[in-house]
């Protein structure tokens, strides 16, 4: 249903410009979880917004394509983006309280993307919103609150109910689950499951948590540096990451059942996008790195079932030795 | 509920320290006017007028301040404001003021509405074709525009369409003196014809400051989430424009015009004086020509109290536009 | 009039540690076309207070020395007045008086703004509910009929008096600009630390808080500078001044006096009108140019058309 193809975000500035995504290749098929994950600043919020064709200036779409339902979103003009938009592909974005316009009520904000679309009357209207934040479980009364009285969870919710109120084909959340508390994360990542299995839509969602996302994806992407380092069915990757940085990002986390190991972080920080390291982005913080990695940019190689830009797993090696465990 | 009384509180205590100010200043400030004044008024006001108005500042030798002070508040806000001593000598002052207020409201008032309300425009217009011609080049005119003296315009305005074209447009007084007040085409004409140059002075130069204020409003609003969310809605550019966008660009506008009050008043008297006017401004700068206290003092008040009633209306209609606002409270 | 609230948003926007800033900031001035036409036009205002003998031959422009009504020429290059003096030379010594009047009463003006906005945030409080009233007072209450009360009380217009009169009035707006900044800061990491080391609040105040906001200080300055040149202006215009002085504003009354405009002298009016004009807006300029700097919102977008994405 979605298909993304070479995509590339740059940022002008003075100097040269930034890139900040890559070459991105994403696939979602109808009804899927697509987990994106990465580091602050690895560009997944930028690729999130260029699928949605929000980016503003200074940052421009400059190669690829975006293949949704049959259309090339690259080539589209506003209008007829604004067609697509809300009815076939809606946004749920991190932090409510700052997404939801905070001097009109919820029910206004509803309407208005209504009013934008359809031609219900205000019966109709309120009918739906009140379906859809039943869904989500708030009492509609709160179509007639202001954002800033309800609770930080209540938000994240009223804005996911928003973004089903035309049952559209592919919701795009951008850490939505970043503002809240852990009990109210867990809950609301159970929810959007129920909804998703209820209503039959795609989700694409971005987060820096990869434990919490993996519960619930059917596919797990690994960003870096602006790069898709890893991806593959989330089993796969979760179990026999294939990329060095995936690895490391689940090593950080403590088994809550498993026996005591001590963690290990991954070293380094996260390479200046206007200056990115030659070869493979990854080398400099990588624990096997390799000399022909400061000189080689690894393209996505095949590792079973997932793919993975890493050199280790160029074919001609795959003879030469074994992925150190 | 409590929002409200809390801003007629501030109203209260303000006007309360204006006029407190406008008591004590006389009676600190070097020369004594209040001897200057019994000195220039001998003979010409009657002793009663003259006690009277004495009283009414409640200037009673024979009794202590504080009781002085009591009097005095009460006359001020019961309208016993004294008569005037300056060229007008005897007149009433409340009489002097009643005449020059409507002009004052008419052209002054009218003009700096005019000048928000269109710069707010332009400014929302501006801001939100950013990078076009509009947000390109106009804003380091208007930054220079907006540092001009209101005097120096009024009175470039008046070298150029007045001067150098012979008396096109008038640059004195508020309409022809020879046509009778009334509601005549003629007449209303004549009053119109000669609030074009003053008008616009005031136009010119307060303009450039709204326009300024909105568009960088209007561009650190662009870069919230929510325009970007209501982009992802689909809607319509004129209703992101307005509804998400210059809603809440609006906010801090509404404020800052209530706290520019004081220079609109400023730039009011300024321009009156360089047109000849004849209303509030011009009746002060008369007032302090001749040293005329009873008129300064009324109308220093005056001015305070429509400073205050204009931030009362500011508060309100951001109360009504921001809900968050009317929660703080 | 009105430059003063062109210069900081209502929300000021929030600087990281100001050690980090210095270089960037510095670079990003000298770049910007307005702060560098801003900055030019001080100059060459600078250069006329400081020297204004290497500008014109005329040693005393108040003397009545020469022809009256002369029209702009080779000897007298702005004409003279209605009453026989050379008005460039008159504006040239001018510069002066302005110049100083812009510094002494902004500097001060914004002293009082610092003490009395940051202490006001940072006691908080009953001290802070004081303060605000004190200054939401002097905010409100007009400033150009509170300058004429005072300036006609105090007897003439001699410099010290204009300088107080506008110290006293100027100080309030950004007194609460610099509160609303402190306010947002109070809780910062860095304050907390300082805090828990057992540091003084006078040294947490002086040595942490101020240096991260030495951008709004700095606009404050320059709102200040704005406002004290032009009601300065304004006050000699009216007559308020004093007039055997030389300035702009004395300038300005005496052509206006003397009809300069009717009677063929206009010059002699525009001319010193010109001048606070672009003084002014040297300031205007210079402010802008950093709020440019400070919020990257509205940096200029160069010549790129809207793309939506």
């Amino acid at each position: 249903m979605l298909e993304v193809r070479g995509l590339t975000v740059e940022y002008a500035t003075d100097s040269a410009p930034v890139v900040a995504v890559k070459s991105v290749d994403l696939d979602v098929a109808a009804g899927e979880f697509v987990g994106v994950v990465g580091e602050s600043g690895c560009g997944k919020s930028t690729l999130l917004f260029a699928i949605a064709r929000l980016l503003s200036p200074p940052a421009a779409i400059t190669a690829g394509s975006i293949v949704f339902k049959g259309h090339n979103l690259v080539t589209m003009t506003e209008k007829q983006l604004n067609a697509l938009r809300w009815r076939d592909c809606s946004v749920v974005m991190q932090s409510a309280m700052n997404a939801l316009n905070p001097i009109t009520s919820i029910g206004a904000q509803f309407r208005d993307v209504a009013d934008a679309h359809m031609d219900w009357s205000p019966a109709e209207v309120e009918e739906r919103s009140t379906e859809v934040l039943q869904m989500v479980g708030i009492d509609p009364i709160h179509l007639k609150s202001y954002p800033h009285q309800l609770s930080g969870g209540m938000r994240q919710r009223a804005m996911i109910a928003m973004s089903l109120l035309f049952t559209p084909d592919l919701v795009i959340m951008d850490e939505p689950t970043s503002a809240l508390d852990v009990v109210a994360q867990r809950s609301l990542m159970v929810q959007i499951k129920q909804l998703q299995r209820r209503l039959g839509f795609a989700v694409v969602f971005v987060t820096h948590d990869m434990s919490l996302v993996s519960h619930f994806s059917d596919q797990l992407l690994v960003m870096y540096a602006g790069l898709i380092v890893e991806a593959g069915p989330t089993r796969t990757v979760f179990d026999t990451p294939a990329h060095p940085y995936s690895r490391g990002l689940l090593e950080a986390f403590p088994s809550i059942r498993g026996a005591r190991t001590p963690l290990t972080g991954i070293p380094g920080s996260p390479p200046d996008l206007a200056r990115p390291p030659g070869g493979c982005r990854f080398h400099p913080r990588c624990p096997v790195a390799m000399p022909e990695c400061a000189k080689i940019e690894p393209p996505l190689y095949t590792v079973g079932l997932a793919q993975a830009r890493c050199l280790l797993h160029a074919p001609e090696r795959a003879s030469l030795s074994e992925v150190p465990s | 509920m409590r929002y409200v009384v809390r801003r007629l509180g501030f109203f209260a205590l303000t006007l309360w320290a204006a006029l407190t100010l406008n008591f004590f200043l006389p009676r600190f400030m070097p020369g004594n006017p209040l001897q200057a004044l019994r000195a220039r008024t001998q003979g010409r006001v009657s002793s009663e007028a003259l006690q009277q108005m004495l009283t009414s500042y409640g200037f009673k030798p024979h009794q202590n301040v504080v009781s002085q002070y009591f009097a005095y508040l009460g006359n001020m806000f019961t309208g016993h404001w004294g008569v005037s001593i300056g060229a007008t000598l005897g007149q009433p002052v409340r009489q002097i003021i009643g005449q020059a207020l409507p002009w004052t409201l008419g052209l002054v008032g009218v003009a700096t509405v005019l000048a928000f309300l269109l710069g707010s425009l332009i400014g929302v217009l501006a801001g939100w074709r950013r990078g076009g011609v509009l947000d390109s080049v106009l804003p380091p005119i208007f930054v220079v525009t907006s540092a001009l003296p209101y005097f120096w315009v009024g009175l470039l305005l008046i070298l150029v369409f007045s001067v150098w074209t012979h008396g096109w447009l008038p640059n004195d007084f508020n309409y022809d003196t020879s046509l009778q007040p009334g509601f005549s085409p003629g007449f209303v004409g004549s009053v119109l014809q000669h609030a074009v140059l003053p008008g616009a002075t005031i136009v010119i130069t307060a303009i450039g400051a709204w326009i300024l204020t909105m568009r960088n409003n209007m561009l650190t609003t662009l870069a919230e989430d929510y325009v970007r969310m209501a982009r992802a809605k689909g809607l319509s550019d004129r209703r992101i424009m307005f509804d998400y966008a210059a809603r809440n660009a609006m906010l801090p506008n509404l404020a800052g015009f209530a706290m520019s009050l004081g220079f609109v008043i400023t730039g009011a008297i300024l321009v009156e004086y360089v047109f000849n006017y004849p209303g509030l401004g011009y009746e002060l700068y008369n007032a302090v020509q001749n040293t005329d206290y009873p008129l300064m003092q009324a109308l220093f008040m005056l001015f305070t109290v429509a400073v205050l009633l204009a931030l009362l209306l500011c508060d309100f209609a951001i109360a009504l536009l921001d809900p968050r606002s009317r929660a703080r409270a | 009039m009105t430059a003063l609230l062109v210069g900081t948003p209502a929300e000021p926007p929030v600087e990281t540690a100001g050690r980090r800033h210095g270089a960037g900031l510095w670079g990003a001035i000298r770049r910007s076309r307005k702060a560098q036409v801003g900055l030019a036009m001080l100059f060459v205002f600078c250069m006329f207070a400081a020297a204004p003998q290497l500008f014109t031959s005329v040693r005393h422009p108040n003397d009545v020395a020469f022809p009256p009504r002369l029209p702009p020429s080779g000897a007298h290059w702005l004409g003279t007045t209605a009453l026989g003096q050379d008005i460039w030379a008159q504006l040239v010594y001018g510069t002066r008086e302005s110049l100083v009047i812009a510094v002494v009463a902004g500097a001060f003006a914004t002293v009082l703004s610092v003490l009395v906005g940051v202490s006001a945030a940072y006691l908080g409080g009953i001290a802070d509910d004081g303060l605000s009233m004190f200054t939401n007072v002097f905010l409100v209450i007009p400033t150009f009929p509170l300058i004429i009360i005072l300036a006609t009380y105090a007897g003439n217009g001699t410099l010290p008096v204009v300088l107080i009169v506008l110290i006293v009035t100027g100080w309030s707006y950004g007194a609460n600009q610099l509160r609303a900044q402190t306010l947002s800061l109070r809780n910062r990491d860095f304050l907390e630390a300082a805090r828990v080391r057992g540091e003084r609040r006078s040294y947490v105040i002086f040595a942490e808080v101020l240096p991260t906001m030495t951008s709004l200080i700095l606009a404050t300055f320059l709102g200040a500078a704005l406002y004290s040149v032009l009601t300065a202006a304004g006050l000699q215009f009216i007559g308020l001044g004093d007039p055997n002085s030389i300035s702009w504003g004395t300038m300005l009354y005496w052509a206006q006096n003397q009809q300069a405009l009717q009677t063929g002298t206009p010059l002699w009016s525009i001319a010193p009108g010109l001048c606070v004009a672009l003084l002014g807006a040297s300031f205007a300029l210079i402010n802008y140019a950093f709020d440019e700097i400070s919020n990257p919102a509205l940096r200029p977008v160069r010549g790129r058309r809207r793309a939506r994405g």
